[in-house]
């Protein structure tokens, strides 16, 4: 599981009471789930950072593919400029959505355009209207997906790539798919992504995994995006604790050789 | 630079006099902080009460602030949590501060209980010293219980409702106890909004026993790793500046530690689960309180038969409030006239034992109860591991404080603090003669 | 440090004193900028500055009509004046005025003025929106409060306010619409 990711980073961080971080990261029990391969993703490490490119062709992946179905509604569109859009670019992604505004003067709810300041539009109304239209299924927000998963961009990668045809003992319902990465290993989605499923504007080669990739950098922005400026500031703040520490140390030693031991 | 220094330094001004003799608070700080004389022989186990204090504050500072943020209402709740991480300026930090502040708040409660356990600082004179200590421990419970509700994620409202549920076990009452605590029939609206009053009340109220707990200790004087009590001033050193100092380092090492996880890892003690929007129709597969709770939580589950006239859902209950409550009378079973396991040689093992207990019983608390202990032995489940750790946790208490208490024979303790501190046997009226400061 | 004097010249004296002020220094610098996130938290956050400006839509009214929007929270006076308000706002001597300022500096085109409706003096909405509300003995605003008077131009001119309605900063974005902040 991404437990590995986990730890990986508790152990730049420092081995503290190992035991119950044991307890905490093995609380989730596996179950007949197929674990997620480990992938080495630019986010990672205490100086990861957003791949820019990646994350702005995974919001292609995501506008023209996942949001027929998945809403992204804690991000608003004046965001995508952490991603490199400039205003214009990010006006017109946004102008390409409708929101219910109002009421107006006469009390009336009416349609206009988003504007950089609304958050993403999501495709339904609400969560009873998405469950309607999908066979009884939620399609969950992918905004905080990455975070809501242990190991979350490896699963989600693993999830997008995992399709695969059920084994013979396997019976998969109607509006059921198989993929062993999920739990129960049963999925109302079916497999969204194909080659060539999108265009890419710089070139790249839209394969399937080129297009998984490409959105779990996406969502792993759009769920943290304080990460870069929080990875940043915790490089001073830890840097600077550390030499308070052993400035404090060595006061202390000075003081504490007055007395006789 | 010694306590002679802040008592002229301290009255000097008038203005600092002039208050005094109204209102004794700059007498009161040089009496109870710079002059306390305190064992000169404390370990770094000690910095933990400074760390406790300082974490206290830190909690409350960046509560305050979240809750200028924090909308208490179901439909808004998780989203308003939300844009504290993404719109509000270092809103992220507040609330990554907050969220493993309360795990470090538990990581120290948790030493300083142990390190008093393992030097017998709640034996007499300090039982209410210890008992007032385990009141914070309860209250600090129920404030980061209540806490974790706020965000409104999946496991916010499935702990809640797992948690309150527990209620419905008392006889008779139990359903109506339950839905008052709901105020209606389940979690909802009401009962976030009185969860938020009580989460913003109960660290007044923490900090109120903090005060209770510091002045009951300053009665007594603190306890040392010898376990034995001060004899002179050969045996101590003034608060200020040596003890501040020590635990200031202390303070430093530990919150770059916590730094360290805030800025890095802040979601590795946390659910992910929790990532996702309370859905009051739809439980996760897993439910698992935070780590924290584990061991309380292995030992609920771990009575799942019934004993006597008491069904399992009440015994769970019972022993789980039991686990807590039979740290208020520790004072009581430990009949040993020594303190400290130093020179208590058979204790010294049981203490360690205890220790691997709630270890244990933490791991077991975060497994579902029918998964295999050792991969490949299929017939010795969580559940068994479980029996074993909580049935152990009662016996260290109920069985073997009490028999060690008769039959253990504790090793020499020395005469002073000194007489160990400062090279031991008949140097120690040397050591005494000695000045304490170079100067 | 009164002991320093003992081993004032001592080498170890001086690397103890050394040693205990940058503890206390870089103690003191730590708590300081620890506090910066707490209170900064309390500033405009991004989504409250994401909407700090406003875009009305002007067609719709007419000469002599005056219309209040909303822009961060606060009410915005446009009024499209007719000529005798802007001749009177234009032909005030400035002497007369408490916080002298012509009517040029105060408006982008003389039909449209656009001010914030708050009464320079305790921060009331004045009076004067509507053509039956008391528009005060110059014709443009009056606070109900202490009982300021504003003129065509939204000058002070008589009460206890000392200062003009204040302009927002906006801009014509064609010849119906402006975009305020």
């Amino acid at each position: 599981m991404g437990i590995v990711s986990n730890l990986r980073l508790a152990a730049a961080a420092t081995g503290l009471i190992a035991a119950t971080m044991f307890v905490s990261t093995t609380a989730f029990g596996a179950g007949d789930v197929k674990d997620p391969d480990s992938q080495d993703w630019h986010f990672e490490g205490i100086f990861g950072t957003v791949d820019r490119a990646a994350a702005q062709r995974g919001l292609q992946v995501y506008l023209e593919v996942c949001s027929s179905c998945h809403g992204l509604k804690q991000v608003a569109y004046r965001n995508l400029t952490d991603l490199g859009f400039n205003e214009e670019e990010v006006k017109a992604i946004a102008a390409e959505f409708d929101v219910v505004d109002g009421p107006n003067d006469e009390g009336e709810m009416f349609d206009r355009s988003a504007i950089p300041s609304d958050k993403f539009v999501g495709p339904f109304p609400n969560n009873a209207a998405a469950q309607a239209a999908n066979n009884g299924a939620l399609p969950p927000d992918l905004s905080l997906q990455v975070k809501a998963h242990i190991g979350g961009p490896d699963y989600i990668y693993a999830l997008l790539t995992g399709y695969t045809e059920a084994p013979a003992d396997v019976e998969v319902p109607a509006g059921a798919n198989y993929n062993p990465y999920f739990r129960g290993s049963l999925i109302a989605m079916a497999q969204p992504l194909w080659p060539d499923g999108v265009t890419y504007s710089d070139g790249t080669e839209a394969t399937i995994d080129q297009m998984a990739w490409d959105v779990v950098n996406f969502m792993q922005w759009a769920a943290a995006p304080e990460m870069e400026e929080r990875k940043k500031m915790g490089f001073k703040v830890v840097l600077f604790l550390i030499i308070l520490s052993a400035i404090l140390y060595a006061a202390k030693r000075k003081m504490w050789s007055n007395l006789d031991h | 630079m010694s306590a002679g220094t802040n008592q002229t330094g301290g009255t000097n001004s008038g203005l600092v006099k002039w208050i005094d003799s109204r209102l004794p608070v700059f007498s009161y700080l040089q009496k109870e902080y710079a002059e306390y004389q305190s064992p000169r022989n404390f370990n770094w186990f000690w910095n933990f009460g400074a760390i406790l204090t300082f974490l206290l504050v830190m909690m409350i500072m960046s509560g305050i602030f979240l809750a200028m943020q924090y909308q208490p209402n179901t439909a808004l709740a998780f989203d308003s949590v939300e844009r504290i991480m993404r719109d509000v300026n270092f809103g992220w930090l507040l609330r990554y501060l907050h969220q493993n502040g309360a795990t470090f708040f538990f990581i120290a409660i948790y030493i300083h209980m142990f390190r008093g356990m393992y030097y017998g600082s709640y034996k007499a004179p300090r039982e209410l010293l210890w008992m007032l200590g385990v009141v914070i421990l309860l209250l600090a419970m129920a404030t980061a219980f209540m806490g974790y509700v706020l965000p409104w994620g999946q496991m916010s409202f499935w702990g809640a409702t797992v948690i309150t549920n527990l209620f419905s076990a008392v006889p008779l009452v139990g359903d109506s106890i339950v839905t008052l605590l709901w105020g209606g029939f389940s979690i909802d609206n009401p009962t976030l909004n009185r969860f938020f009053a009580l989460h913003y009340l109960f660290p007044f109220l923490i900090f109120g026993v903090v005060v209770l707990h510091v002045i009951a200790l300053h009665v007594s004087g603190s306890n040392n790793p010898l376990g034995v009590d001060p004899k002179g001033p050969q045996d101590t050193v003034s608060f200020h500046p040596y003890y501040t100092m020590k635990d200031s380092v202390g303070l430093a090492v530990f919150v770059t530690i916590m730094a360290a996880f805030v800025f890095f890892a802040p979601d590795f003690f946390g659910e992910p689960e929790n990532y996702l929007e309370a859905a009051p129709l739809n439980t996760p597969a897993h439910i698992v309180p935070e780590w924290y709770f584990l061991p309380f939580f292995a030992i609920l589950r771990s009575v799942d038969f019934d004993i006597l006239f008491i069904e399992a859902k009440l015994g769970g209950v019972i022993a789980m409030f039991g686990a807590i409550f039979v740290l208020f009378v520790l004072p009581w079973l430990d009949k040993s006239p020594v303190r400290s396991a130093k020179f208590r040689p058979v204790y010294k093992w049981f203490f360690w034992i205890f220790l691997i207990d709630c270890v244990l019983l933490g791991y077991v608390g975060g497994k579902p109860t029918d998964a295999p202990v050792f991969g490949g032995v299929e017939s010795f489940q969580i559940i068994h591991l479980g029996y074993i750790t909580t049935f152990w946790y009662f016996a260290h208490f109920l069985i073997v404080l009490p028999l060690l208490g008769i039959f253990e024979r504790p090793k020499p303790v020395p005469k002073s603090i000194s007489e160990a501190v400062l090279g031991g046997g008949s140097s120690g009226a040397a050591a005494t003669a000695k000045p304490m400061e170079k100067a | 440090m009164s002991d320093d004097t003992q081993d004032h010249d001592d080498h170890s004296g001086s690397r103890r004193d050394f040693l205990y002020l940058s503890a206390g220094a870089f103690g003191a610098v730590g708590l300081g900028a620890a506090l910066w996130p707490f209170i900064s938290s309390m500033n405009p956050s991004a989504d409250v500055l994401a909407l700090s400006t406003t875009e009305v839509d002007l067609s719709q009214v007419e000469d002599g009509q005056r219309i209040t929007v909303k822009w961060q929270g606060k009410p915005v006076f446009i009024d499209r004046r007719t000529p005798t308000a802007i001749e009177e706002a234009e032909s005030t001597p400035l002497a007369e005025l408490r916080d002298p300022e012509t009517d040029e500096e105060r408006v982008l085109t003389p039909e449209w003025l656009v001010v914030i409706g708050i009464c320079t003096h305790l921060g009331c909405v004045p009076l004067g929106q509507k053509a039956s509300e008391d528009r005060g003995e110059w014709g443009g605003w009056f606070c109900p409060c202490h009982g300021s008077h504003y003129d065509t131009s939204g000058r002070i001119r008589k009460g206890p306010a000392p200062l003009n309605l204040p302009i927002p900063p906006y801009a014509f974005l064609n010849d119906t619409s402006i975009k305020i902040g």
